[in-house]
């Protein structure tokens, strides 16, 4: 009976949260128009959110591409397809891993980012100070942020991609000898736009729900240094289970 | 000066977390005045404030500011309000990503269509006024806390606002900053005619420069007159508070039990 309670109270307390987060957005929103007529907002938060990213993301990609690479010639070795390895890599990273792993990283460095300044403006009260200026600050802070981290994430996703490729390519072709015309022409042969389209839909779902987590943590969060902190575990822990359960509905969705 | 009442808080009643703040509490500041609200510490006076700018909404009773009563006015009029106002915070609340002249442009910026040279006219004039017009391009953080309550100030007053509200204004400024912000206080009163609210607990800061003097104590306003009537009050509780005492009306103990019988039961158990 009390796990019937506890049950029920958990959900009600995630649907009233969801409200929260809805109603939040939607006074985001209406702010929106206002901040794309002044672009170099946004653009500073691109630059935040996204150039500063760079090195974490090209470095992941690297590296994973690299682990494809080997893990796939591993196996497709056991079936002599070797010069599949190109077509594998590619539809993995572009598909699931370019996507998955790039929001889990921006959740992780620009997500976090986000949540601390926003929740950091609020505890010194900046937040206050600009409403006290008739400033409203989820036109100011909030808005430019969120649209600098959604335009961010399919670029970051596509960069993930590219770098991982490279590093697919380095270890297949160079290090394990596959051929080097037929890594490609697997890929350009197997690889459909539906595939790209997938991988793009999933880095825009992704990137708004990140973004959205991020800043609605900040800037609810508690005016101290513990809650700054908290916010910030929040924002990672549902950005990471709400990424990987989005990840499973869309995959599903596009099959 | 007019006996217009630009902020009139009647019978005010707010509570946070079930805990009472406010129990009827009245005041008002008149145009072109300096109006000091005092009181001991937790008495409520920055939540005060908070009702005054339309950050929290009173349970019961009204607040009045420039004859609109806030409760009825929607975000965009509470907004429209705002920019007639100014406001110093105690921890000055500079923009961290922001450099001093931009910190004091910001509300040009925002609600101006003035030329970039007229903004910069304007803004290092502020900043001459508060000593400040060299350390334009330094960032918040390379700023001490009395140089910054002088940017915030500069922030505050850029705008021409007709009502000023301070916040514990005089807190951690050396005695040179102290006598700054005292003279530029009584400057913008008395060469603009601003209204200004001060909330603090300094008294004798506040006697050398306040028309009318509010003390609060208790959720509700206590005392009010001239400093120099606040001065010569036999009320206890205004005697206490306007000479230290720790002994009085306000106790200085929060409620515990008595020391020594405490420190025995742990001893003992």
């Amino acid at each position: 009976m009390s796990a019937q309670v506890a049950a029920d109270g958990l959900v009600l307390r995630s649907l009233a949260r969801i409200g929260r987060i809805a109603i939040f957005f939607a006074q985001m929103l209406v702010q929106c128009g206002q901040v794309l007529a002044r672009p170099m907002l946004v653009t500073n938060q691109i630059f935040n959110a996204g150039a500063r990213s760079l090195v974490i993301i090209m470095l992941s990609g690297l590296f994973t591409g690299m682990v494809l690479a080997l893990l796939g010639f591993n196996v497709l070795q056991r079936f002599g397809s070797q010069d599949a390895l190109g077509f594998a890599t590619a539809l993995t990273l572009l598909k699931e891993l370019g996507p998955v792993l790039t929001a889990l990283l921006f959740a992780g460095r620009a997500g976090t980012a986000l949540t601390s300044e926003i929740g950091l403006m609020r505890a010194t009260d900046q937040l206050t100070a600009m409403q006290m200026m008739a400033v409203d600050p989820l036109r100011y802070v909030v808005a430019p942020r969120f649209l600098g981290g959604l335009i961010s994430m399919p670029l970051l996703t596509a960069v993930f991609d590219t770098v991982g490729l490279f590093g697919a390519h380095t270890i297949g072709v160079r290090v394990m000898g596959v051929d080097n015309g037929s890594f490609w022409s697997e890929m350009q042969s197997s690889v459909s736009l539906h595939d790209v389209h997938e991988g793009i839909t999933k880095s825009l779902v992704f990137g708004f729900i990140c973004s959205l987590i991020a800043v609605y943590e900040g800037y609810h969060s508690e005016p101290t240094a513990e809650g700054v902190g908290l916010a910030t575990t929040r924002t990672v822990v549902a950005s990471s289970v709400l990424i990987l359960l989005l990840d499973y509905m869309l995959t599903a969705a596009f099959i | 000066m007019t006996d217009q009442a630009i902020v009139d808080v009647r019978d005010v009643h707010y509570s946070v977390g079930g805990r009472e703040i406010f129990s009827g509490l009245s005041l008002q500041a008149m145009k072109g005045q300096i109006t000091a609200v005092m009181g001991p510490s937790g008495t409520g006076k920055t939540t005060l404030l908070r009702l005054i700018t339309a950050q929290s909404y009173a349970e019961r009773g009204e607040v009045k500011v420039f004859g609109e009563s806030l409760e009825v006015l929607s975000s965009r009029q509470v907004f429209a309000l705002r920019k007639r106002m100014g406001m110093l915070f105690q921890d000055s609340a500079l923009l961290s990503d922001m450099n001093v002249f931009e910190n004091v442009a910001f509300p040009l910026r925002e609600h101006t269509d003035m030329t970039d040279p007229l903004i910069r006219n304007l803004v290092l004039t502020k900043l001459n006024a508060v000593g400040l017009r060299g350390a334009a391009e330094l960032m918040p953080e390379e700023l001490s806390g009395g140089m910054a309550r002088r940017v915030a100030l500069a922030r505050a007053v850029v705008m021409d606002p007709e009502l000023l509200i301070y916040d514990e204004p005089f807190v951690g400024l050396d005695p040179i900053a102290l006598g700054v912000i005292l003279r530029l206080i009584q400057q913008l009163n008395q060469a603009l005619g601003i209204t200004s609210i001060i909330v603090s607990h300094d008294v004798n800061e506040l006697a050398s420069i306040a028309h009318r003097s509010y003390l609060m104590a208790a959720g509700t306003i206590v005392a009010s007159g001239t400093p120099a009537e606040l001065a010569n009050s036999q009320l206890p509780i205004v005697h206490q508070f306007m000479s230290g005492d720790p002994d009085g009306p306000s106790p200085f103990h929060y409620p515990a039990p008595e020391l020594t019988a405490q420190l025995l039961s742990e001893v003992c158990s």
